[in-house]
């Protein structure tokens, strides 16, 4: 390890520090202080977000290289993943606050398991290395796994965490074996070195069936269809802070090494996989979005509509080119934003165990919260893709680079079906505007209403002034080309 | 700033003043919607009086106003208008005046959300008829439909929930696929589409529309054909052309007055906007390929319109209908692609507005009074009501197209500019004429002929002041347009010239060769 690779690995040595000291900081002392569990937190995540931005000053230009013998790269692509995480995990503690001050658990373990699941989601972001990642997605995967059942004496909790261990591990056994036949082919886990090798190999059925059992253990990631039976039982179990997480940060970081070993690692076999997945995406927008028709719950709705958005990002990945790459970037981000919004709201709903979840829960809201409603509305139309969202923006791109790609008939898919998406999404916006409810409380807290209102800006800012981040989009979507083409 | 961007966000800015109101006071809301909407008018003329007719080819887009919005996409913020947009703004802005104030009894329930709703949509479909890049255009486009959906589904009838969400989704699924056909065109300008083996010219990035008018011809057939087919799909659904409208009834009858009165005087006409400003210029093979097609459908739609309006028992849902019906003579005239077609067809958008928006504000007063719209509940009411049984005759004359009135005027160019490519057309298009007549003279005289024989109609009052003086607007401009067209038809001359020349580029070199009978009338008509 040169002082290069301590300079570019500073911000997750720093989170691997830091979430050390948050796990035995009970044992030192801090057990009675559980209110500044949130803060040490809080302030842990600003500091790696600051060595972030630090770490991205020190790459002259951003020009990409990478580090610790090519396992890692640090490049605008891992930075503009970086960021949105340490964000995300900043806004999912802010939503984990109350929640967890009404129940008997431990916050200090929570907020380090919560870190340890960003370390994961960090190595993902800047992995180039198929090892490397694929440690990366098991850090985040056990530490998602640990808080689904972290509420240990509820049975849904318990039910959900154990749902998702088993076949999570089922899926990851799947990925390894496939990398295992990757490595078999090309003699090499390093994506350049994957690429250079595929740029000689015109068809190998080993290589072809390493890349899909690899796809196939990151649709479980994503939650695409037909490995999508885990998503509704899971997120309907899983305290709802972390089904925000589970639905955004976990969902986002399997977008950024889906990206990363598609685009780098095996794009020369695009005529061989692009069917494969285009099958997946149209069956998971039509599964998701007609399955969501029905629930009644909202996290079973939210579940099933995260199926279908798997789906849309799925569009971006086959049409392997400049405007997919960028509207994964950018749908990423507005996915994650409107959808941690909503999870607010819900959060805000919360009257009893499992109250706020359901579809009538919202009826009435628009006389009790007016301004929870709007944000409610516009965070909807944003997952509807409706402009002047920000949603738009990213389905604009997705299906841009599905016509440009020359798939027309999963464009067409793509549009009916984000037009019956709006039918589940606006059951929400009838319950809130067009029903008289009862008169019951709400549990608005400052932290919620901050998380609110930090979506809502963000959603329709860049809805309405999208450049900074089509322009950011566009310097990552850049970063991944040079890096491909100086692996050849 | 532009004048245009005034028009557009002078409605939106009075939104935002009205969020700022207290909840329990009606009035100061209503006056100072009313106030907004009035100015939004106002500006609205100082536009028209800013407009130069004569400008011809490109130069008949006036008041642009660019900015670049997302650079990196080629996107625009690109305003400009031409004859055709400054009418249906025009028209916007005074239905929109007109919404406003024929609710000020009728809404009496979340007032103030209601008018903030009522100017968002406005600034929604001004900004649809500003846009002069694609992308912005989608934008105001789908921006429109939030706030109808929930005009219709807050202050709707019973069946509220319902129409509102098939209005939503039926509207969306179509503009989505437009939007699809929108990207080929971007894609086609610029880098082209491999995959497909579809070269593309290598123009820099853009969503321009007038950039799409220039290149459209150099489409291949083939592609021009599926581009056509989505936006077809977009426009058609919200024309609403038989088969896609039946989300249109249902719309109408659960929406209250007001947003029938915008749905029917300018939501309709986005499609039949959309068809002349973008699916004719830009594509015209794909146009020529389909249409047969097109006018096959706007025939059906014209006597299938009528016929269902004549065995309607509900008179908002008559009148909904027999927007089916007017809006299939619209369609009509502008696939005669000649001049004398999509010029009728083009003053018939704003007739249908006028004179429809007259008889759904009329079914709105006597449904604020009885509570009911059915025919069979009333007869006699002439007696009861002779002001408002004199109004609702010259709307129902203007609408059946009655000489003098403005209705005529529209209907006749339609069927010279038809009879000119067909006469089988120009024939199937007057039985429409024939049995629309039928239908408002039967409601006419179900409704206020006969004895007055239900007591309930016994004590209605007579229109109001208000009433009067909103139908009286309304009756001015059918009277002028009716007698002198000619501002109009000097306004629309050159844009549609334009259209032509897209569409059909040996129409105007063959120009000596057409009919000589065709020359003077159409002296006339001007």
């Amino acid at each position: 390890m040169t002082w290069n690779d301590a300079v570019f690995m500073m911000p997750e040595i720093v989170l691997t520090i830091a979430a050390s000291l948050l796990l035995i900081a009970p044992v030192a002392g801090f057990r009675n202080s559980e209110w500044f569990a949130k803060w040490a937190t809080l302030i842990v995540l600003a500091i790696t977000g600051g060595s972030i931005v630090a770490c991205s000053w020190a790459v002259a230009d951003l020009k990409p290289s990478t580090y610790l013998n090519a396992m890692f790269a640090l490049d605008a692509f891992s930075i503009f993943f970086k960021l949105l995480f340490v964000v995300v995990i900043a806004l999912i503690v802010l939503l984990s606050d109350d929640y967890l001050a009404e129940s008997r658990y431990s916050p200090w373990e929570y907020y380090s398991v919560l870190c340890f699941a960003l370390l994961g989601m960090m190595f993902m972001a800047s992995g180039v290395h198929l090892i490397a990642i694929w440690t990366g997605l098991e850090l985040m995967s056990l530490s998602s796994y640990i808080l689904a059942g972290f509420f240990k004496n509820e049975r849904k909790s318990t039910e959900a965490a154990m749902k998702y261990f088993v076949l999570g591990a089922v899926s990851s056994a799947i990925l390894l074996f496939g990398l295992s036949l990757i490595y078999g082919v090309c003699g090499s886990l390093n994506l350049f070195k994957v690429a250079t090798a595929m740029s000689t190999i015109v068809n190998n059925d080993a290589l072809m069936f390493g890349i899909m059992l690899l796809g196939a253990g990151l649709c479980f990631k994503i939650a695409a269809a037909p490995f999508h039976v885990w998503t509704p039982d899971v997120y309907e179990g899983a305290p709802t802070p972390i089904t925000a997480f589970l639905s955004t940060g976990s969902k986002a970081a399997a977008f950024a090494i889906f990206v990363r070993i598609f685009y780098v690692g095996v794009p020369d076999f695009q005529v061989h996989w692009s069917n494969v997945f285009a099958t997946i995406a149209a069956l998971s927008m039509v599964l998701g979005n007609l399955a969501a028709i029905t629930q009644d719950n909202v996290k079973r709705m939210l579940a099933y509509s995260s199926i279908a958005h798997a789906g849309y990002v799925l569009l971006g990945i086959i049409a392997l080119n400049n405007t997919g790459l960028r509207g994964i970037l950018v749908y990423a981000l507005v996915y994650v934003f409107a959808n941690l919004g909503i999870w607010a709201t819900v959060l805000m709903l919360r009257r009893h165990e499992y109250g706020g979840e359901r579809v009538d829960d919202f009826e009435g809201l628009h006389r009790r919260q007016p301004f929870v409603a709007f944000c409610m509305v516009v965070f909807l139309l944003s997952l509807g893709g409706i402009p002047p969202t920000a949603g738009f923006i990213g389905k604009y791109f997705l299906f841009a680079a599905a016509v440009q790609s020359g798939f027309g008939w999963l464009a067409i898919i793509a549009v009916l079906m984000s037009a019956v998406s709006m039918f589940y999404y606006l059951r929400i916006v009838v319950a809130m505007y067009l029903r008289e409810g009862r008169d019951a409380d709400v549990a608005i807290t400052s932290p919620l209403r901050f998380v609110a209102a930090v979506c809502l800006i963000v959603t329709l800012a860049l809805g309405i002034w999208p450049t900074p981040l089509v322009d950011g989009a566009g310097a990552s979507s850049r970063a991944i080309a040079v890096l491909s083409n100086a692996g050849r | 700033m532009g004048i245009l961007n005034i028009v557009t966000y002078i409605p939106l800015v009075g939104a935002i003043l009205l969020l700022f109101f207290p909840k329990n006071n009606p009035a100061a809301i209503r006056w100072t919607a009313t106030l907004v909407a009035f100015a939004d008018f106002a500006a609205s003329i100082v536009l028209w009086t800013g407009f130069d007719p004569k400008a011809s080819g490109t130069n008949i887009f006036q008041f642009t106003f660019t900015r670049d919005w997302i650079p990196s996409l080629g996107v625009k913020y690109a305003f400009g208008v031409d004859g055709i947009a400054i009418l249906l703004i025009l028209m916007t802005t005074l239905m929109g005046l007109i919404a406003i104030v024929s609710s000020f009894t009728a809404i009496g329930h979340r007032e103030k959300e209601y008018y903030v709703l009522l100017l968002l949509l406005q600034t929604g479909m001004i900004g649809t008829f500003c846009a002069l890049d694609f992308f912005l255009f989608y934008v105001f486009w789908e921006i429109m439909l939030v706030p109808m959906y929930f005009i219709i589904g807050i202050w709707g009838g019973p069946r509220k929930l319902y129409a509102a969400i098939k209005f939503f989704l039926y509207t969306l699924a179509g503009s989505v696929l437009m939007l699809l056909s929108i990207l080929g065109l971007y894609f086609y300008n610029s880098t082209g589409i491999p995959f497909l083996g579809i070269k593309g010219l290598g123009n820099p990035a853009t969503f321009s529309v007038l950039q799409f008018h220039e290149i459209g011809h150099t489409i291949p057939p083939d592609l021009q054909f599926w581009l056509f087919l989505g936006f077809f799909f977009g426009f058609a659904i919200k024309v609403p052309m038989f088969p896609f409208h039946t989300w249109l009834p249902d719309a109408h009858v659960e929406a209250p007055t007001a947003g029938s009165i915008i749905l029917a005087a300018v939501l309709l006409k986005m499609g039949t906007y959309g068809f002349v400003r973008f699916a004719l210029p830009i594509l015209p093979d794909g146009t020529r390929q389909l249409v047969s097609w097109v006018v096959g459908l706007s025939i059906i739609g014209i006597i299938y319109g009528a016929l269902v309006s004549l065995v309607q028992k509900d008179m908002k849902k008559l009148v909904a209908y027999s927007s089916v019906s007017h809006l299939g003579f619209v369609m009509l005239g502008m696939f005669a692609l000649n001049p004398m077609g999509v010029k009728g067809s083009v003053l018939q958008m704003i007739n249908h507005g006028i004179s429809t928006g007259a008889l759904f504000l009329l079914v709105g007063i006597i449904y604020e009074r009885r509570h009911t719209r059915m025919i069979a509940e009333y007869g006699g009411l002439a007696k009861q009501m002779p002001m408002y049984a004199a109004l609702f005759l010259i709307a129902a004359l203007s609408s059946m197209g009655l000489p003098a009135l403005n209705g005529f005027i529209g209907e006749f160019t339609i069927l010279l500019g038809a009879a000119n490519r067909s006469l089988v057309w120009a024939v199937f298009a007057s039985v429409g004429i024939v049995l629309g007549a039928a239908y408002l003279l039967w409601l006419y005289q179900r409704v206020f002929w006969g004895p007055l024989d239900n007591p309930a109609n016994r004590a209605v009052p007579d229109v109001n002041g208000r009433e009067k003086l909103l139908m009286a607007a309304l009756i001015a401009c059918m009277v002028w347009i009716g007698v002198y067209p000619k501002p109009f038809f000097d306004m629309i001359e050159e844009p549609v010239n334009y259209v032509i020349k897209k569409v059909d580029p040996n129409y105007f070199a063959a120009a000596p060769a057409t009919p000589a009978a065709t020359a003077p009338v159409h002296e006339a008509m001007k």
